[in-house]
């Protein structure tokens, strides 16, 4: 064999050729499958497609932004998006909050059979939603739920959960910060684990309580994955579907104060087929999200 | 004395935490095990008062649940299987073979991450339509079969295969796909592991697309045979809660014996950031 190994033109050119196919039933599929229909649901924001436009679709129209127009005179959008930041809001907060504490204690230096309490506490994100779904809504009945008994216990009556527009998206809430908290412990875990133990040893020499080490100490070696875990719980809130779809029937009720933007968004194009006005809502949704998206980016520049 | 009572005040949090997790869990197992309508008695029982199985032989025999539990792990075997072969293969690409724009594409790539999927669902589910995928288990696998994260945790994990063996093979004249198939795919094992627990769980769980795509009930994936169910079974909780086991336990099982090789993931993911 003459000629370097790295430099025989034959080899690279056969390797650039390998490399190309191995991407290409990946970038095909994505190409297909995502990128197009992606940009086909700006053009269908901007069309009247509706059922007859399934049956013909020489029926549909070029309206511009009058489903954007609509959608900001239709009180159900208005209704759809203060829900879903009601629940961004106040679940991620809280969704953070409980993964902190949980791993702060499966990773207490004290905690013993710390592997069985991190596997009880993850299960839950293991589950599949609809099935948990379906047993919380049973636990939220009026009549002879558990929610109702244990407050029961206390001597505060009954609440009818999710037959009351006030209480079904708290309800709805603490179920998915049940379903989810194990998943951004686990996060918390691994950052807790990269801190060195001799920082602590050393804070508390100077006398440091357990709260000051936490402030100090704690809280700033977690800020990264703060802000990670912050972004990507929000992210994930704005695109909540299956909860209210379960709890509720599939109505997003009682009297809509569980329709979530993307179940508007199923609503409209999937059940009345109205895909150009449900198509505005799906890009509604997409700005919110390149907006947190970019916020996150933001916040970690600045942090480095 | 003051540490010992603070050692017990955690172990007190620690399982009432456990308790409240599982507790609702334990529930749909015991109430899938009470007879008809005793979930629903006053007063409430926690534990049935004789254990019976009926309700899991109605869902196979009368409800026909056994048929979506195929197709369920129909779907989820077969997504996974093809996104192991697909994201193995363009990982590996990305991160060890020189070719034009690959830096380009795979920067494109991570870009479309930001795009949430329902923002494709709409025009998706036309495109399955002209294609006749629609109420086909195809129609529900092929989207998830190329996942951009996946692709991204295997060339994160291919960078680190040592070049010089890859070399090496070359030299001794072997193909490029009898490379990635004898010594890349043993390298790459581990992530594929990791990578195959993580979308078997998301093809199991998931239920909005199976929603939209599918139609028949006979087609229908667990998770939306159930959404169905309860509309007309929703008084039957102890049905119900049995449907809830059957759905949940496979997955739960899989954790259990992977849980390593997930909850690895999902720090990695986590932590590189």
């Amino acid at each position: 064999m003459s000629g370097g190994r790295r430099t025989a033109p034959g080899r690279r050119r056969r390797e650039a050729r390998a490399g190309l196919a191995f991407v290409a039933p990946a970038l095909a599929l994505i190409a297909v499958f995502f990128v197009v229909p992606v940009l086909a649901g700006f053009a269908l924001a901007a069309t009247d497609f509706d059922i007859y436009g399934i049956g013909d679709p020489g029926t549909v129209r070029f309206v511009g932004l009058a489903n954007f127009t609509a959608l900001l005179h239709d009180p159900v959008f208005w209704r759809a998006l203060l829900n879903t930041l009601y629940f961004v809001a106040v679940g991620g907060p809280l969704s953070v909050a409980a993964s902190l504490a949980a791993a702060l204690l499966v990773n207490s230096r004290m905690a013993r059979f710390k592997g069985v309490f991190r596997t009880v506490y993850f299960a839950p994100v293991v589950t599949t939603l609809v099935a948990v779904a379906v047993v919380w809504r049973y636990l939220y009945h009026p009549r002879f739920g558990f929610a109702n008994q244990i407050l029961g216990l206390v001597g505060i009556p009954p609440v009818n959960w999710l037959g009351d527009p006030h209480w079904a998206m708290p309800a709805i809430i603490l179920m998915a910060v049940w379903k989810n908290f194990g998943y951004n412990m686990i996060i918390f875990v691994a950052g807790l684990q990269a801190i060195p133990v001799s920082t602590y040893e050393a804070a508390r020499v100077d006398g440091a309580s357990a709260w000051q080490q936490f402030r100090h100490i704690t809280l700033p070696a977690l800020r990264p994955m703060l802000v990670f875990v912050g972004v990507i719980t929000m992210i994930g809130a704005f695109q909540f579907f299956t909860e209210p779809y379960v709890m509720t029937g599939g109505t997003g009720g009682p009297l809509n104060a569980t329709l979530s933007l993307v179940m508007y968004m199923y609503k409209q194009g999937f059940r009345w087929w109205n895909m150009g006005f449900g198509a505005a809502v799906a890009f509604v949704l997409f700005l919110i999200i390149l907006a947190g998206t970019l916020l996150q980016l933001r916040l970690r520049r600045e942090h480095e | 004395m003051k540490r010992a009572g603070r050692v017990t005040a955690l172990h007190l949090a620690l399982a009432a935490v456990a308790v409240a997790t599982l507790l609702p869990l334990l529930w749909m197992l015991s109430a899938s095990l009470m007879p008809a309508g005793e979930a629903s008695a006053w007063p409430p029982r926690f534990l049935p008062s004789r254990a019976t199985l009926t309700n899991y032989v109605a869902l196979f025999q009368r409800l026909n649940l056994g048929r979506c539990f195929l197709n369920s792990a129909f779907v989820a075997v077969t997504t996974t299987a093809l996104c192991l072969l697909v994201t193995s293969l363009a990982g590996y690409a990305f991160a060890k073979l020189r070719f034009a724009g690959r830096k380009r594409i795979f920067g494109a790539l991570l870009t479309a991450m930001v795009i949430p999927t329902q923002v494709a669902m709409l025009p998706l589910f036309l495109l399955m339509r002209s294609l006749g995928l629609v109420n086909t288990y195809w129609g529900v696998i092929i989207p998830g079969v190329a996942p951009v994260f996946g692709i991204f945790m295997v060339r994160q994990y291919a960078l680190s295969l040592p070049d010089d063996l890859l070399d090496a093979a070359r030299v001794d004249g072997a193909s490029e796909f009898r490379i990635y198939r004898s010594i890349v795919l043993p390298l790459l094992r581990p992530i594929l592991v990791t990578l195959g627990v993580f979308t078997f769980m998301g093809a199991w769980n998931d239920f909005m697309w199976p929603l939209i795509v599918l139609t028949d009930e006979t087609r229908y994936t667990l998770p939306v045979a159930l959404a169905n169910l309860l509309g007309e079974h929703a008084q039957d909780m102890e049905l119900m809660m049995a449907g809830s086991v059957l759905t949940v336990l496979p997955v739960l099982v899989l954790f259990l014996a992977l849980q390593r090789s997930y909850v690895e993931g999902i720090a990695m993911g986590g932590v590189k950031e």
